[in-house]
């Protein structure tokens, strides 16, 4: 098999300049936002805003700079099972503290 | 006995098909190959979610234990710093997205210039953070035998924040926490930061290397997988700026 062929069957796809442009422009709006939220008074909302700001920064950055949007359905698989397993350490490990010591440090 | 040979090399000969010099031999193929170091990657990468993971675990645990201290402590960062390092880190990942842009478009100047923009980039992050970290040695707020309580038992006496805070003073013994925010303040930024400078190695190596022309004959895996730890530390920092610099301004 040549390699021409074998690039044309494995399509490797080239994100372009115009998505990260419109991309790193979504960063830097969520970054004013968030500071800007910081410094208003919302009570418990603060640290729920400024957590869902970077959530969504984060998986802006995963989708299109690290491409994962266009990668493998491995790749995909991949980061989505990490991401899970993560969240499941997280809530486990706060569920473990909050029903033995919570209040009584 | 000789015709056996003949057969294995002759088979041999026929399983080493035509393939470009960049491709491992064990590889049917280059788009094979390329799968599997992206994944190689990935697995890397949830590696080190997990251990910083851990950190911000403990973060949300302290914090929640030792809310007041957490909240006097943070009040010591600086929002204007964090800001403009946040704003360099997304400028960085941008300039390391567009590098593997030119390097997949085999533009070999394009390639160097979005390397070297990240290079700087990275380098005025480290610039800016350790401003703030020397602030902290001034105050003695870098936790060990010489850290001192005294913003946090007298904040009046810490001019310059109390201006804006107006924080009440604590108790000894929860003002006594603030040395615990402080050390995951390190530890945190501390990691990111190790991470930033092996990233700074790694692209002063690759600079070199695309001025060679390696990277702009149609094997760009390397840039690609930099490019990915280029990103996942800006992510990290994504997360560490609102949680150690912003939530607890009105707390």
């Amino acid at each position: 098999m040549s390699e021409q062929s074998q690039h044309a069957e494995h399509e490797h796809h080239i994100v372009s300049p115009k998505v990260y442009l419109t991309i790193v422009l979504a960063l830097l709006l969520g970054t004013g936002l968030t500071v800007w939220a910081s410094f208003i008074d919302l009570g418990p909302w603060n640290p729920v805003i400024a957590l869902a700001i970077a959530c969504t920064k984060a998986v802006l950055v995963v989708l299109f700079f690290m491409h994962v949007k266009y990668s493998s359905k491995l790749t995909k698989l991949t980061v989505i099972s990490g991401i899970f397993i993560f969240l499941g350490l997280i809530s486990m490990t706060l569920a473990d503290y909050m029903s033995r010591a919570w209040g009584r440090w | 006995m000789s015709d056996s040979t003949a057969v294995a090399h002759g088979a041999a000969a026929d399983a080493h098909h035509e393939h470009p010099p960049y491709q491992r031999h064990h590889f049917e193929t280059i788009a094979q190959q390329n799968d599997a170091t992206n994944f190689a990657m990935w697995l890397f990468l949830l590696t080190e979610i997990m251990f910083f993971g851990g950190l911000f675990t403990a973060y949300l645990i302290y914090r929640n234990w030792y809310y007041p201290a957490f909240v006097a402590s943070s009040h010591q960062l600086d929002i204007f710093w964090g800001s403009l390092n946040t704003l360099l880190l997304i400028t960085s990942s941008f300039t390391m997205a567009m590098g593997v842009w030119c390097a997949e478009l085999r533009k070999k100047s394009g390639l160097v210039l979005c390397l070297v923009l990240t290079f700087i980039l990275g380098l005025g992050f480290l610039g800016i953070k350790t401003i703030e970290y020397h602030e902290k040695w001034e105050k003695h707020h870098i936790p060990g035998l010489h850290y001192s309580l005294k913003s946090f038992l007298d904040p009046a006496s810490d001019t310059e924040i109390y201006a804006e805070y107006h924080d009440k003073p604590m108790a000894l013994d929860m003002a006594r926490h603030t040395e615990l925010y402080f050390f995951l303040y390190f530890a945190m930024t501390g990691m990111h930061a190790l991470h930033m400078i092996i990233g700074i190695g790694i692209l002063g190596f690759m600079i070199l290397r695309a001025q060679a022309g390696a990277y702009t004959t149609g094997h760009v895996t390397f840039v690609e997988n930099f490019g990915l730890y280029w990103h996942f530390v800006d992510i990290i920092w994504i997360f560490l700026f609102p949680l150690l610099y912003l939530i607890s301004r009105h707390a």
